[in-house]
């Protein structure tokens, strides 16, 4: 990927920015619950921090630094774990699979502390924030094509205690 | 007479040679020279070996097709159908009739007896030069019955390294990780299986995430990653005992381990935030050495087999290159020079070279180089190969290649140094992340 043409990194690009697209259509506050049923998250539920905040930041080809939506969906995140501060979060890295396994989950790592700086930068404290890496190991869409590769360069924000469920 | 270890199984195997032969009698055109690319197989019949009982004759004709199989994989070699056989051999103490073997263009003939001895089996075998008529190799070796498939891999490497001059690689095993379940939420387990993908066992039940095992130098541990509760760790594994343990407790994730060519340390990569950096740790001392301390990914070592070097990966931000430094740590210098990532380095065995991941275009190669960088030449190359272990003798390279498409999954491939000579291995299941034992005897 390193020697890709001016044209393909101009179609691979253009893939990023529909597949963001797509993504924060689908991370935009919407009332509606996956099963369409027209009913509100719950306020400090994990349903409503997927479905109303993001839980996922996508990156680009071998880069661990964020981009604008990226830091967007991140902000939203910082404000909704102010909002609930009795929630903890586990920071997961991800890489596409085109890369090699070990340097994957090196570059997964280095994508879940960019998360994790960016949400301690925004005053969560690093005490609530851990973090872990999968590299190419848990793919979240499965085609072999770009699109399904941008959905996988990402690191999704896992709530592991302190959400409201009832 | 010799002792060899029965590593992973109960019982030993004991190996003598019983024909005294002249070391010398290395007969024109019998000979397999391996180094002049691309080679014309040398006909070999290899005959079921007499039993002298029917269990015994049972195993006798299994063995010999391991023998077979082990020799046809590895390209030098063209086993003959035995129905093409025009002598039956059902003496193993008589000549054989070479006419009959030279006229179906059998250059060698191996036979052999099994001889079932207070509750042990024992096999003979000679190797003949069919042209000369001269006996090339004779040896013994004994074991327990259910242990028969080593004899073979054992005879195996005595002929090739008769016929070709370099040390065989059939009694070895390989450590993978086997792999089930659908892609997104894939089950793998720690696998052990011999080079010819027999005898495949799991030795973890899947409910962790392994990665990258490495077996020791002395075959007897293997040390893998893991994900457990809280950070992946490197883990050691012994496989006579089973007994697991963390390599050490550190305050983020370790990970890409592989053992020292004296067994007594594991180098590995510490990561620290975007950072990963080369670590070794003493297994006696518990002492831990950093070797690498930069903002980049330090990872994917390998030793150089006197120990006095490290191969590894550099990269980070659309850079992937090997390096090589001196065992402390001190004079990195990048080798890989070529268009691409270069990935996964591994010293081979006889020091000669580097095996390499090599990324581009959107394909995955798998190559060579001199492990001063120069003299690259890519050996299979395609969508996704990756991962090059080396078998003990620096012939042959395994690797694994992925398929596209959900339903797809990886699989274990070995290819000569060469280039030539593909060879699927076959597994029960998808199969990733080989690494080759060194000889077991």
């Amino acid at each position: 990927m390193l020697r890709m043409s001016a044209g393909f990194k101009a179609v691979a690009l253009c893939f990023c920015f529909l597949a963001l697209a797509a993504c924060s259509k689908k991370n935009t506050a919407n009332l509606e619950d996956e099963n369409g049923l027209g009913r509100a998250a719950m306020a400090g539920s994990e349903q409503q921090f997927k479905t109303e905040v993001g839980d996922t930041v996508f990156y680009l080809v071998d880069q661990s630094t964020l981009t604008p939506e990226g830091q967007e969906t991140l902000r939203r995140q910082a404000a909704w774990l102010k909002q609930y501060s009795d929630v903890a979060i586990q920071v997961e890295g991800h890489a596409d699979e085109r890369g090699t396994r070990e340097y994957n989950i090196a570059l997964s790592a280095r994508r879940a502390t960019t998360t994790r700086q960016f949400l301690i930068s925004q005053g969560i404290e690093a005490s609530r924030i851990s973090s872990i890496a999968y590299g190419k190991e848990r793919p979240a869409a499965l085609c072999d094509a770009e699109q399904c590769y941008s959905q996988n360069r990402r690191t999704v924000t896992v709530i592991t205690s302190g959400a409201k469920t009832s | 007479m010799r002792m060899i270890d029965g590593r992973f199984f109960a019982g030993a195997v004991t190996l003598f040679m019983w024909l005294a032969l002249a070391a010398t009698a290395r007969a024109q055109g019998l000979d397999v020279d391996i180094n002049k690319g691309q080679i014309d197989p040398l006909p070999i019949a290899i005959t079921a070996f007499v039993g002298t009982s029917p269990e015994a004759a049972q195993s006798g004709a299994d063995i010999a097709g391991v023998i077979a199989n082990n020799l046809g994989r590895s390209g030098y070699f063209r086993p003959l159908p035995p129905e093409s056989f025009i002598e039956q051999i059902t003496n193993f103490d008589q000549e054989p009739r070479f006419g009959d073997w030279r006229q179906i263009q059998a250059k060698a003939l191996v036979t052999g007896q099994t001889i079932m001895e207070g509750g042990r089996l024992k096999a003979q075998f000679i190797l003949w030069d069919t042209g000369s008529q001269q006996k090339r190799a004779g040896f013994e070796f004994t074991t327990s019955p259910k242990n028969w498939r080593r004899l073979g891999h054992l005879i195996s490497d005595k002929i090739y390294q008769e016929l070709t001059g370099v040390p065989g690689y059939f009694d070895t095993r390989v450590v993978f990780v086997a792999e089930s379940g659908p892609k997104d939420k894939r089950v793998k387990k720690l696998s052990i299986m011999d080079q010819d993908g027999f005898n495949v066992r799991a030795i973890s039940d899947g409910k962790q995430l392994v990665l990258t095992p490495r077996f020791s130098p002395n075959s007897l541990e293997i040390t893998y990653m893991a994900f457990g509760s809280g950070s992946p760790r490197v883990y050691l594994y012994n496989i006579e005992t089973g007994q697991r343990e963390i390599v050490g407790e550190f305050p983020n994730m370790s990970f890409s381990p592989r053992f020292s060519p004296d067994g007594q340390r594991v180098i590995m990569s510490l990561q620290d935030g975007g950072a990963a950096n080369l670590f070794v740790m003493d297994l006696r001392s518990r002492q831990m050495q950093q070797l690498t301390n930069t903002d980049a990914i330090n990872t994917a070592p390998s030793y150089s087999p006197d120990g006095s070097q490290i191969a590894f990966e550099v990269g980070g931000d659309n850079s992937q290159q090997i390096f090589v430094m001196n065992a402390d740590g001190s004079n990195p210098r990048r080798i890989s020079s070529g268009g691409g990532r270069y990935a996964t380095p591994v010293w081979s065995p006889d020091g000669k070279y580097i095996a390499f991941t090599k990324q581009g275009g959107g394909r995955f190669a798998i190559g060579v180089m001199n492990p001063d960088g120069s003299g690259e030449r890519l050996l299979t190359e395609g969508f996704h190969n990756e991962g090059p272990t080396w078998a003990p003798n620096s012939r042959v390279i395994m690797f694994f290649r992925d398929e596209p498409g959900e339903s797809g999954g990886p699989r274990l491939y070995s290819v000569d140094v060469s280039g030539y000579n593909e060879q699927l291995i076959k597994t029960p299941t998808f199969a990733s992340d080989p690494a080759w034992s060194p000889l077991l005897n």
